[in-house]
């Protein structure tokens, strides 16, 4: 138990470590100007992104149902936090503050979705679960695309019609148009605080997967009729892994909409869900290291491909097929085995290998 | 009489929905993957029939004819090249596999047809119906894609249930490892339901872009996933279930588009999926598994 405790520290520190070296390296190239324009431009949705892989193989890796929805969770946080960013403008001057605050209720109102949206979905299983996740994702783009929401002397108004439905005065702003999405979004996100976020998730995921709590959640993953009749309640920690992980993809929905002016609710839909599990799957499941370095190359990969021009989405897809085949060859595998590269973290992977 | 003609659309539209999701369960039952790619078949299906007719100027039966001989290879192709070496892999990295054909097979039509959206001429020559001296009027694709899918009902349900490979079908869905020791290839049995899933997904490619003619690199994404509800809906796995989700999705959606909101149409769906998996987990079909501790 002690060696084991020792290892996992390690192996966390060893994530920290890789997290704050890619952080410094960057910083040192973005002030000796030795990045390109577009990948600068890429920084805060690759924290975003990192953060989204993170929680989601929460989700995935370590509670072990397969959600399709995560997008929407990222939807509630953005809308919500950007709401919250705008309204805050004139009583808190200070930027880092007003996101900061952006972060935490868009992380909050995702995280009591989460808590909803948990309560009949956990109730199901396997495909069925993911297929009810997918459901909501979708849910939550469609209303999300038909709410108009703004604010003047007298408060905030909602409508599902139309901005002109809002009446609202002269001086009134709006903030949510409809299919248009969040507009008028005064850039608050930096790649510093991407980077405190990214932090922050891992201190929170890994304290959780490392505690007496994360054990329960694996010992419902393994085995949920052997784990409940040792007294672990399914539903608790079910929820406890469900709901953080909805919180924190919505603090990286805040973080990603206010890096930009604009943002719609069609860029949180089934895609973007689905390219975040591929993060997950591709780092490896239950691999907290593993995704955060999947959701980097994946998310630059589409850039550096640009040398390819018209044919990079298609070099891509035959990439992630590559990769999957490769990884889940026999042949392959054995013949890493023998030469020694065996890949740490073996917890995870055996767990990945048991599943077929 | 309003209330009819949408009825009518509704099932029209659920009758393509029902022959996506039946490719959709034949081949989670027996290859227990949700294959995510079958979508972008559909779009591959309406292409090769738009080209057969406009560009190689074919009848539109031959070009349906045609679009089926292409999807079905390219089903098998994509079978043997991306699905079958994973056979022993986690079900997460099959998945993770076939969003990568999708993302390939929309890439490559984005290369090839471009973005631009080409506007396809039905497939179908026929007139419309007009009933009770014109006040419902059922056009000819409706009633076509209506026949073509009880058709196809019959035809899977009677290749299932009373010949050999259905047979095989059966129990490779039943138990993998026992019907290969009862001499059945199964490889071979699962290329088979690729190959009959993507001749579906060919014909309902022609039939969606005859009654909603834009076609585009992601046309069959949106009705993939909804068609993949659809199965859920009814029970994956089940083939009576894929027919009875898909029409019932489709009757939803248009009525809920027609009686509550056009924008809200697909939530309404959605939301109505989920409450029906609360009350049977297990789709309205489904069979109950019991877990043996």
């Amino acid at each position: 138990m002690r060696s084991l405790r020792l290892r996992s520290n390690i192996d966390n520190l060893l994530t920290y470590g890789l997290v704050i070296i890619a952080y410094i390296v960057m910083r040192i190239l973005i002030t000796s100007g030795n990045i390109s324009s577009s990948l600068q431009g890429q920084l805060v949705p690759i924290t975003a992104y990192i953060v989204m892989a993170v929680s989601l193989n929460l989700t995935v890796g370590v509670l072990g149902e397969l959600s399709l929805g995560h997008a929407g969770f990222m939807s509630v946080g953005a809308f919500s936090g950007v709401i919250t960013a705008t309204l805050l403008t004139d009583t808190i001057p200070m930027t880092w503050l007003r996101l900061a605050l952006a972060l935490l209720i868009g992380g909050l109102i995702a995280g009591i979705f989460g808590f909803l949206i948990g309560i009949p979905v956990l109730r199901l299983q396997g495909d069925y679960l993911a297929i009810v996740t997918l459901a909501f994702g979708e849910i939550i783009k469609n209303v999300m695309n038909t709410i108009y929401l703004g604010y003047d002397a007298n408060g905030i108004r909602i409508s599902m019609e139309s901005a002109n439905a809002l009446q609202l005065a002269e001086d009134g702003k709006v903030i949510l148009n409809g299919p248009m999405g969040a507009i008028g979004i005064t850039k608050l996100s930096t790649f510093n605080a991407g980077f405190v976020l990214i932090l922050i998730t891992l201190f929170i995921v890994l304290n959780l997967i490392n505690s007496r709590s994360g054990r329960a959640i694996k010992a419902v993953r393994d085995d949920k009729i052997a784990a409940e009749s040792v007294g672990i309640s399914s539903w608790r920690y079910r929820m406890m892994a469900f709901v953080t992980s909805a919180t924190l993809a919505g603090a990286a929905g805040a973080l990603y909409a206010l890096n930009y002016t604009t943002v719609v609710a069609r860029k949180f839909d089934f895609n973007t869900s689905i390219l975040v599990l591929v993060f997950v799957v591709l780092g490896g499941m239950g691999n907290i290291r593993g995704s955060i370095i999947a959701a980097t190359v994946l998310t630059v990969l589409p850039e550096v491909l640009r040398a390819f021009n018209e044919v990079r989405m298609l070099v891509y897809a035959v990439i992630l097929i590559l990769v999957m085949l490769v990884r889940n060859n026999l042949t392959l595998r054995q013949l890493f085995q023998k030469i020694g590269i065996k890949r740490r973290n073996s917890l995870a992977n055996n767990k990945e290998g048991d599943d077929s | 009489m309003t209330f009819l003609s949408y009825l009518i659309s509704g099932i029209s539209l659920g009758s393509i929905y029902a022959i996506i999701a039946l490719g959709y369960t034949m081949v989670y039952g027996i290859a227990k993957m949700l294959n995510f790619a079958h979508g972008d078949v559909i779009m591959v299906g309406g292409y090769m029939s738009f080209i057969a007719m406009i560009n190689f100027g074919w009848p539109p039966l031959l070009a349906v004819l045609f679009a089926i001989v292409v999807c079905t290879v390219l089903g098998i192709l994509i079978e043997q090249l991306a699905y079958k070496p994973l056979r022993s892999a986690p079900p997460l990295a099959v998945l993770i596999t076939a969003i990568g054909v999708s993302y390939f097979l929309q890439n490559a039509a984005l290369l090839i047809f471009s973005a631009n959206p080409k506007s396809y001429s039905s497939v179908i020559p026929f007139d419309a119906l007009r009933l009770f001296n014109g006040q419902l009027v059922i056009s000819g694709t409706t009633i076509v894609t209506i026949i073509v899918c009880i058709v196809i009902i019959i035809a899977l349900n009677t290749i299932v249930n009373k010949t050999k490979i259905g047979k095989a079908m059966r129990a490779v869905s039943e138990d993998k490892d026992a019907a290969q020791l009862m001499g059945i290839s199964v490889n071979k049995t699962i290329s088979v339901t690729f190959a009959i899933g993507s001749a579906l997904a060919a014909v309902a490619g022609v039939l969606l872009c005859s009654a909603y003619p834009i076609l585009m690199p992601t046309t069959g994404a949106m009705p993939g996933i909804k068609a993949f509800t659809a199965a859920v809906f009814g029970g994956i796995g089940s083939i009576p279930g894929a027919f009875l989700g898909g029409i019932l999705l489709g009757i939803i959606e248009i009525l809920g588009k027609a009686y509550i909101s056009t924008q809200l149409s697909d939530a309404i769906v959605f939301a109505v999926l989920i409450i029906i998996l609360l009350v049977k987990p297990t789709g309205l079909l489904g069979k109950k598994v019991l877990v043996k501790v």
